[in-house]
């Protein structure tokens, strides 16, 4: 089709606009019907007083003022020496030293005020959403059409753009604080009910049996029985919620939450990118924090001591009293560790500047030629190649691929994704979408899986790879824009290469993890068959890792949807740049038709690689 | 009604300026909202307003929003006021939730906004004869990049911006291609790379603009605006196409409010009817922020305590 493109009628290019459905208008009836006919927003405003309240609540027990309870601030030595107790309770030293160290970074850089409102944030939205999450997992996975239904909602609802939850939570719940905190909530549960579910499936039916037999009734084989045993997966889910709310920090700035986030944004503004810096460090910290804390909270071995003395059992909790009487004592006598505000903080602000000016200044020229070179010959001929097929073309290819991977549903789904996009009237945009992340994905998995390789060669570089993969994942990536132009200009391969960083973190993360997992006996018996490094690498290691890496160039994929967003602030004409444009206009209808066309281009990729993935697996007869 | 609230209020100014912050029954209690957006002028002058009212006995609060977003959340009640109303900018918006209903007009500041076409000084000695918009054309070929060549790069602000630049562009038969930024900050941080480098450059800016304390510069001068221009042909130089002209180089930077604030807060909204600032002065308050390192809350406190004289009548 693409070789008779001449001959073809125009209706197989370009979606005809006959064909063309009002989805935005339609959603945006919905919408109003919402909220003037079902008078909806009176509901939904009462759920943003409670959510508020609750914030006022925790803020003010972190930061004192009028409203909540109206408390005085916590001193942050006190926050910092009890955390350190938690993170020695939890993990030991180590750990100890990252909690406290977290504290008093915020506090000695100023802004633990920022931190706070931040912080505040994601205590209100984490329990809140790991309660509803926890809840609809196990509704799932007691009634089976729910499990059926809630499952693509959780495929769509993980690969919409963050951007697209805004204005629904704007016109619903309002801006501010809360309305942040609900577009987290919002943001964050479904990965909880995914892994609820994953591990409540997971229970062997003799345990169950067991709770039965014992004589429970069904809440408490709920309670006391399955929720513990799938202790771990429920805690991976927390993990994971209380990673996707740091990553909406930024974003949440966007409809009025305060903190770290909104003033991030205010820095790069005024191109302060040290002091920018200097918060994405503090982003890092926290969600560093957080992620080791639970993790260290996930696999911990409960301990029971029902014959110790009084004094023993309850240690941990006496030394927490004692730190805290001492530590406000401290505070009390000397404001300096009570709270550091903002100009007697320290700052390497200063630091980061001349870095960022001495690159512009002295890679800019050498970078022109590859600039010209990447923009001419590769960048132009594959947005004109995209923009040239036919969409039928396009959907006949990727459903019959579809087709051949994974039979005659995923044909279907691919179909009517693609189709979906072709009668939204947005194909154009979305193809210059699909464009921009075909170049920054190809890059990825070169620069991945080659540096990926590189470290899995060595245990100790796996894990410092590991934990700048970690580092790279939760620095957020509005930061990177700014040198980006700086170097690049405002053109398709700024949003590129912004688009690469950001995406090539799974893409080096899964490939070592694949590579590192692969049997020690199998190597050992493939070396003594007398294969060197190499052979070994390309034959045994690679293949086997392969399912593994696969499911990392998926979440490459994702993420680099995601990035393509928020790359709109350097200036695209692609889907993200539209959806910009609906936020700033209000309008929810189009916001939303967007967000579903991106998503869509994210499950098609995610069909074909997930049906090929469990091909190969079952064929390697590393699954059954 | 009215007489006795001004006697309230008049009593209230005169206790805070005995210094006493005495509760104040007569309006109500709720916090008076105030919408902070990603520039540092509007946030200063937001504390600013926001001290002011707060010396007025009332509870002020501050939310960050989106600066297009906003006037729906006014419409709505969410936020109370909106401090800066540009023509050029949120003209568009403002008056589509006018039409609407739920916002008000609340007058104009004494400051005139340009938003426009503008260069870096040095670019002068690269181009002589600027800022004429005829000596850009001419040297159109030195901001030509390989997406462009042969023609010049034009970099302009985000597209739902809506200035008609492409417009103007063909009208007056520019050699110009208009490349469209996705942010305020993409737009700095290419001014920024550019004049280190001393590479020419012209791009859409504004003022009042904290710009203007970094980079030295100056708009472009297009055939001045007129009434007609955007919409009548045979208006300018061009006889058959519209927008052959500059933007206004004088629009208007107006105060917006919730309808239910004038019932709510009477006094503060006969504050900010009252209330008003020049360029020199916003100027000002930006600069405490980009230039000097403030923090918009100590910048505000600043600025109020140097300019007394200003702020003193709005209060009575």
């Amino acid at each position: 089709m693409m070789l008779a493109r001449p001959w073809l009628p125009d209706a197989l290019l370009r979606p005809p606009a006959v064909l063309l459905l009002p989805f935005a208008d339609w959603l945006n009836a919905f919408s109003d019907y919402l909220q003037n006919d079902l008078q909806l927003t009176i509901f939904t405003r009462a759920i943003a007083d409670v959510v508020q309240f609750i914030l006022d609540v925790v803020n003010n027990f972190l930061l004192g003022g009028r409203k909540g309870l109206g408390l005085p601030a916590v001193p942050w030595l006190t926050v910092a020496a009890l955390a350190g107790l938690l993170g020695y309770f939890l993990g030991g030293t180590r750990l100890a030293l990252l909690s406290g160290g977290t504290f008093t970074y915020l506090a000695l850089f100023g802004q633990w005020k920022l931190a706070m409102q931040t912080l505040a944030l994601v205590f209100v939205s984490a329990p809140a959403a790991v309660l509803i999450g926890l809840l609809l997992g196990i509704a799932a996975q007691r009634k089976r059409w729910l499990e059926v239904s809630i499952a693509p909602l959780l495929n769509i609802a993980q690969s919409l753009p963050h951007f697209s939850y805004l204005l629904p939570v704007v016109i619903f719940f309002g801006v501010g604080h809360h309305a942040g905190a609900i577009a987290t909530i919002i943001f964050a549960t479904p990965p909880m009910i995914r892994m609820t579910l994953l591990g409540l499936k997971r229970i062997q039916p003799e345990i169950i049996e067991a709770g039965r037999t014992s004589g429970c009734s069904p809440r408490q084989r709920l309670w006391l029985v399955e929720v513990p045993s799938a202790r771990q997966e429920i805690m991976v889910g927390i993990n994971q919620v209380i990673m996707q709310c740091l990553a909406m920090v930024v974003i949440a700035s966007f409809i009025g939450a305060p903190g770290l986030g909104y003033k991030l944004l205010l820095l790069l503004q005024s191109l302060r990118i040290g002091d920018a810096i200097e918060i994405g460090v503090s982003i890092v910290l926290i969600a560093i924090m957080l992620d080791r804390l639970t993790l260290a909270w996930a696999y911990r071995v409960p301990e029971y001591h029902g014959d110790e003395r009084f004094l023993v059992r309850h240690k941990y909790l006496l030394g927490a009293i004692a730190l805290a009487a001492v530590s406000i004592a401290i505070a009390a006598l000397e404001p300096y560790f009570y709270f550091i505000p903002r100009r007697e903080g320290l700052s390497t602000g200063f630091l980061w500047d001349p870095i960022v000016d001495w690159i512009t200044l002295n890679l800019f020229d050498p970078l022109q030629v590859f600039r010209h070179f990447v923009a001419l010959y590769i960048l132009i001929p594959v947005r004109d190649l995209y923009q040239w097929a036919p969409f039928s073309a396009v959907m006949l290819l990727y459903t019959g691929l579809g087709w051949c991977i994974g039979g005659r549903t995923c044909a279907l789904l691919i179909f009517s994704f693609l189709g979906f996009i072709a009668l939204s009237g947005w194909w154009d945009r979305a193809m210059i979408t699909a464009y921009m992340i075909t170049v920054a994905v190809s890059v990825c998995i070169v620069l991945g899986l080659t540096l990926g390789i590189w470290a899995s060669r060595s245990p100790s570089r796996a894990k410092r790879a590991l934990l700048l993969c970690d580092t790279f994942q939760t620095f957020p990536s509005f930061i990177y824009l700014i040198p980006v132009i700086m170097l690049f200009q405002v053109n398709d391969l700024s949003a590129i290469a912004a688009v690469t960083i950001y995406a090539m973190i799974p893409a080096v993360r899964y490939t070592i993890e694949g590579l590192r997992n692969v049997p020690v006996p199998l190597q050992e018996a493939v070396t003594s068959a007398g294969a060197n490094r190499l052979q070994r690498l390309v034959q045994l290691e690679l293949p086997l890792a392969l399912p593994h890496i696969m499911v990392g160039i998926n979440q490459t994929v994702m993420f680099s949807l995601f990035m393509v967003v928020i790359a709109a602030f350097i200036g695209t004409q692609d889907l993200g740049q539209e959806m910009m444009r609906a936020l700033s206009f209000n309008d929810l209808g189009k916001g939303l038709v967007l967000g579903f066309c991106v998503a869509f281009l994210g499950l098609t990729i995610d069909q074909l690689v997930s049906h090929w993935e469990r091909r190969r697996k079952r064929e390697l007869g590393l699954a059954e | 009604m009215l007489s006795k609230t001004i006697k309230t209020f008049t009593a209230l100014v005169a206790m805070s300026a005995l210094g006493a912050t005495g509760a104040f029954a007569q309006e109500s209690d709720d916090p008076i909202i105030i919408p902070t957006h990603n520039w540092n002028s509007q946030i200063v002058m937001s504390h600013v307003v926001g001290k002011l009212l707060e010396r007025a006995g009332y509870n002020v609060e501050y939310t960050p929003t989106d600066s297009q977003a906003v006037y729906e959340s006014v419409r709505l009640g969410d936020v109370t006021l909106e401090l800066e109303v540009w023509e050029g900018a949120f003209g568009q918006s403002f008056n589509a939730a006018l039409k609407k209903g739920g916002i008000v007009d609340v007058g104009d500041h004494n400051a005139v906004t340009r938003e426009d076409w503008w260069y870096p000084a040095y670019m002068e000695e690269l181009c002589p004869g600027l800022p004429d918009w005829q000596a850009l054309n001419r040297c159109a070929s030195q901001f030509a990049t390989p997406e462009t060549s042969p023609k010049g790069r034009f970099l302009a602000g985000p597209v739902d911006w809506l200035k008609h630049d492409q417009e103007r562009v063909d009208a007056l038969g520019m050699d110009f291609i208009v490349v469209n930024a996705g942010s305020a900050s993409a737009l700095w941080a290419e001014l920024e790379s550019a004049s280190k480098r001393r590479a020419p450059i012209v791009l859409f800016n504004w003022t009042p603009n904290f710009i203007e304390a970094v980079y030295e510069g100056k708009f472009i001068e297009f055939p001045e605006y007129g009434k007609g221009c955007k919409d009548d042909p045979a208006w300018g130089p061009n006889k058959e196409e519209t927008h052959d002209c500059g933007n206004p180089a004088n629009g208007y930077l107006k105060k917006a409010a919730w309808d239910g604030m004038e019932a709510k807060w009477p006094g503060a909204y006969r504050i900010l009817e009252k209330l008003s600032f020049t360029n020199p002065q916003i100027a000002k308050m930006a600069a405490l922020v980009d230039v000097d390192e403030l923090e918009p809350e100590e910048a505000a406190d600043v600025w109020l305590d140097e300019n007394e004289q200003v702020w003193k009548s709005w209060l009575q």
